[in-house]
């Protein structure tokens, strides 16, 4: 009997298992990359526990001429270089697929599967007769692999020569032992393993002008361009790499040519209450100023975001969100910090969030959440997660109008104040809630005043009186509601034929959901879909939800969090709104939504059979 | 609870300095603390330091977080921004205030609970990171706010006003100060302006890190027999004042020593702090002598008090930073944004 084989182009899933710290990454990458330069969209993932070496990890390349950049779920080709987990590893192999590992030491028949296609190739042994250190052999022996795969999966070695090129470059000595060592792989595969593997690429146009990035990286970015001068940050995956891109893109575009000097300061804080004290005194002091976290430095930041809110000081919080409770997974992906981070604090308090669904947004709403912060002298929380933030996904390139001028809010200058301009630090001269500021120092005798997280009248002079303090909690309300204005508007896929069901979604769902649509619909469900971008939420969402009989909210979390946001400030009929929840930590797929979908719509559609009254 | 404006009425024979601002524009509200209060000292040295060092009173930040002693920035320098943080958090929000425009004069207030207890953390970064400030630690050994329980700087076997007796050791700020790497470290005493002036004086001059422990007592929480060693008059004045239905109102304690000479202080609950001034030859540039010299007074059951410690090569936490030379808060789009075309060169190199 012959063995099914998987047998595609330009579409499968490839799965790396390594053991951490023996430099697969940068092997990983390289091969990742390279269909990107034939044409063809990938999506990698990386999958890694909390460890930091000699424990195992994972990297999975979704190869996908589509472009969808979800993740797929299933294996066909597991590159097993682990052997502590090479079981779970062979088991997660779709039947009909492949098994490629290192066949310098012999393995028992019971080790494999009689469903799947083994691949063995003595990578030990090759490296081990061309490299001498110790290091070099370990390392070598990744490229090794990638010049196999390239040679089976028919990729371009000059795709690959040129990435290696370049990341070798005027590092001559690097260069030469990294072709080398692919050229082996490469050669070694094409005379001993032909037609051994049935997952095939060829050169495609689906890529364009992209950009492969990582979202932390994106935000980072953001923030430079969006003009943060401060910093302060206490390490914490998964969102760590965040203010590390930004501190090396500020060395390379924030050091003033003339002095030498730098325009900006980053402070590795001594935790995370420090860090939000950082961005609130500097924030206070007219600078922009962020700090980048995940869950369980949202929990002690809360008291600090308290005051800022009621004390009405800029801020921006960018939560690259991680499985929780308590230190949960912290290195597997979650929304689950949706409710907090909009409630954050004692007493009656709501924030402003938004929700980006890649990289190009994370480096969008990177700078608009500087000018939301300013203008609406409040927190603002940028609503990240792993899924975006720590894998490469590719995106529309960034784009920044040079015309573009910082909006720095309501801020009193010397000259108004000299102009006879009234000022009192809480009160709404505008109607849209938004009072007047003044920087320390600006003038003599006018416009000083005392911030306190206590109650105050509208000119900041401490006051216990309940007129005072409801005036000030209405005005920080109608604030909020003013901040719809100024926030990016859902966004509305419609279905390809009148839908009676709707579909909210947010962040890091994005590129499943849209596979997933796709799916439903040659199946004959059509659903819209709105993504919600930000809370406060518009009119439209709530519009979006009374014209359709059900909507599907689906989010990564255990307790609906978004949709019970929903009920509570969009005054959406909780009856119309049915949760599809994914929790597990790992990426929501499209497979996932499209099943649990498809399921309930069946189970809408059957009509009960009517009793008899009498039985 | 600040109802009471004061008049704005200068007498027009008030002394000016040299900007032609009276001592009256270095004032704020009325304080709204205990009579007597030790803390009121420190305000009106304060007031007294800025008024001499000719600082626009405009130019001075003053941050504080949460307590008696953060209270008091509202009763001095009225026309300067005050910022009543969170408890124990000033340092962080005083960091990111500095970092945002090094041109103003930075004045953090803090008390024991909130810098020797809930913020013992921040107090000792701030003073690693060298952030260029004046740091006054208002220091009478309680919680007054919250009415009396101890505070980390209460000394081991002082007994609080319920009758509890303190077993834990006391945190010493000075000493930490001085290992945290503070560049400005001083002790004094809130009744002895002679010196505690122009020690207020020097920090505010110092580029640096700069730090004063001053033990200011508490009249409200301090007021009980809790001490065998208490003086037979302050017994007495204790007894008629307490069958007022009101706070008892006192007299500030104040002090007048020379240098090198050590005075016993009777303190409001009757006890004794026996504070120890610093020879006029005492060398406050070798840190290891400071830190031996402030234990062996300790050793004595003495408080020493003057300029410990003064770096003689302090940096600030900018020049660790090599920050840029304008304020950050003056800096726009124009000098922060790296524009379009870096953007796509940026992008050309992530394909």
């Amino acid at each position: 009997m012959s063995m099914k084989r998987i047998e595609s182009l330009n579409d499968f899933v490839v799965k790396f298992a390594n053991v951490n710290g023996s430099g697969s990454a940068s092997a990983n990458e390289l091969f990742a990359k390279s269909f990107l330069r034939m044409g063809i969209p990938v999506s990698p993932r990386n999958i890694f526990p909390s460890n930091i070496q000699g424990l195992p990890t994972w990297y999975e390349v979704r190869v996908t001429e589509k472009g969808w950049l979800g993740r797929r779920g299933g294996v066909d080709l597991m590159v097993a270089m682990n052997p502590q987990t090479w079981s779970q590893d062979v088991k997660e192999i779709e039947p009909g697929g492949y098994l490629f590992y290192d066949n310098t030491k012999p393995l028992p028949p019971s080790k494999f599967r009689d469903d799947v296609n083994v691949i063995g190739m003595p990578l030990t042994e090759i490296s081990n007769a061309t490299f001498t250190d110790a290091r070099e052999r370990q390392l070598f022996k990744n490229i090794i692999y990638v010049g196999a795969l390239s040679a089976l999966m028919d990729i371009e070695p000059g795709v690959i020569a040129e990435l290696i090129g370049e990341q070798y470059k005027g590092k001559e000595k690097l260069l030469k032992p990294n072709l080398n060592a692919f050229q082996m792989g490469f050669n070694y595969a094409g005379e001993k393993l032909k037609g051994m593997l049935g997952l095939k690429v060829k050169r495609a146009y689906a890529v364009g002008d992209r950009i492969f990035m990582e979202g932390n990286a994106a935000a980072a970015l953001g923030c430079v361009y969006g003009g943060a001068t401060v910093c302060a940050w206490y390490p914490i995956t998964p969102s760590s790499s965040l203010a590390e891109a930004f501190t090396r893109y500020c060395q390379k575009l924030r050091v003033d040519p003339d002095s030498g000097k730098n325009k900006f300061a980053i402070i590795q804080a001594e935790d995370e209450l420090a860090s939000i004290g950082i961005v609130c005194g500097a924030g206070w002091n007219g600078a922009r100023a962020f700090t980048a976290t995940s869950g369980p430095g949202i929990s002690l930041m809360s008291e600090f975001v308290g005051l800022a809110y009621f004390a009405e000081i800029p801020a921006v919080i960018i939560d690259v969100q991680r499985g929780g409770p308590s230190t949960g997974m912290p290195t597997r992906t979650q929304q689950s910090d949706v409710l907090k981070c909009a409630y954050l604090s004692h007493g009656d308090t709501k924030h402003v969030l938004l929700f980006p669904e890649d990289p190009h947004e994370c480096f969008n709403f990177g700078a608009l959440s500087l000018d939301l912060a300013e203008r609406l002298q409040t927190p603002v929380f940028l609503m990240t997660d792993l899924d975006i933030g720590m894998n490469q996904r590719l995106c529309k390139p960034l784009q920044w109008d040079d015309a573009r001028v910082y909006d720095r809010g309501k801020v009193m200058t010397a000259e108004m104040l000299d102009g006879g301009k009234e000022f009192g630090r809480y009160l709404d001269v505008d109607g849209d809630g938004i009072p007047y500021r003044t920087y320390p120092g600006t003038h003599e005798s006018k416009g000083a005043y005392f911030t306190r997280g206590t109650s105050k009248n509208p000119y900041a002079v401490y006051s216990e009186a309940g007129a005072d303090y409801a005036y000030n909690m209405e005005r920080l309300l109608k604030k909020h509601d003013f901040a719809k204005t100024l926030l990016p508007k859902p966004l509305l896929t419609p279905a390809r034929e009148p839908a009676r069901f709707g579909c909210i979604y947010y962040g890091s769902t994005s590129p499943s959901m849209h596979e997933a649509l796709e799916a439903l619909a040659d199946k004959g469900i059509f659903v819209n879909a709105l993504r919600v971008r930000a809370f406060p939420f518009q009119d439209e969402i709530y519009d979006f939800c009374q014209s359709h009989a059900k909507v599907f909210v689906v989010e990564q979390n255990r307790d609906a969090q978004l949709k019970t946001l929903l009920v509570n400030e969009a005054g959406v009929n909780p009856a119309c709104l049915i949760s599809v929840l994914h929790y597990d930590g790992t990426p929501i797929t499209a497979r996932f939504i499209a099943r649990e979908i498809s399921e309930i719509v069946s189970a809408l559609n059957v009509r009960p059979i009517k009793k008899d009254k009498a039985a | 609870m600040t109802y009471v404006l004061k008049p704005k009425l200068h007498h027009p024979m008030l002394a000016k300095n040299k900007l032609g601002f009276t001592r009256r524009d270095y004032e704020g509200k009325v304080s709204t603390l205990c009579a007597g209060c030790g803390h009121d000292s420190i305000s009106a040295a304060l007031i007294q330091a800025f008024f001499q060092l000719d600082i626009q009173p405009h130019r001075v930040a003053k941050l504080s977080g949460i307590g008696c002693s953060s209270k008091t920035p509202d009763y001095f320098l009225g026309n300067s921004h005050g910022f009543n943080t969170v408890h124990g958090r000033m340092p962080s929000v005083l960091t990111g205030a500095n970092l945002a425009n090094r041109d103003l004069i930075y004045l953090g207030v803090s008390g024991d609970g909130d810098s020797a207890s809930i913020g013992l953390g921040q107090f000792a970064h701030v003073m690693r990171r060298g952030v260029n400030m004046t740091y006054i630690l208002e220091n009478n050994g309680v919680y007054g706010l919250t009415k009396g329980q101890f505070s980390a700087t209460a000394d081991k076997g002082s007994k609080a006003k319920k009758g509890m007796v303190n077993a834990d050791a006391a945190v010493d700020t000075v000493s930490l100060a001085l290992l945290m790497g503070a560049t400005f470290v001083a002790r004094s005493f809130s009744g002895d302006k002679q010196q505690l002036t122009p020690l207020v004086e020097a920090a505010i001059w110092h580029q640096g890190a700069a730090f004063i422990d001053v033990i200011s007592p508490c009249v409200a929480f301090n007021n009980h027999p809790g001490s065998t060693k208490s003086y037979d008059y302050v017994r007495e004045h204790n007894e008629a004042v307490n069958r007022l239905d009101f706070w008892p109102s006192r007299d500030a304690i104040t002090v007048d020593y020379s240098e090198g000479g050590v005075i016993e202080v009777p303190q409001h609950d009757g006890s004794i702090i026996k504070l120890r001034k610093l020879d006029a030859e005492y060398d406050p540039s070798d840190k290891i002598n400071a830190i031996t010299h402030i234990a062996q007074a300790a050793a004595k059951g003495e408080v020493l008090t003057g300029l410990l410690y003064l770096a003689p090569d302090a940096e600030d936490l900018h020049q660790h930073l090599n920050t840029f030379e304008a304020p950050f808060n003056r800096l726009g789009e124009k000098e922060l944004c790296p524009g379009s075309a870096l953007l796509d060169k940026i992008n050309a190199g992530l394909r």
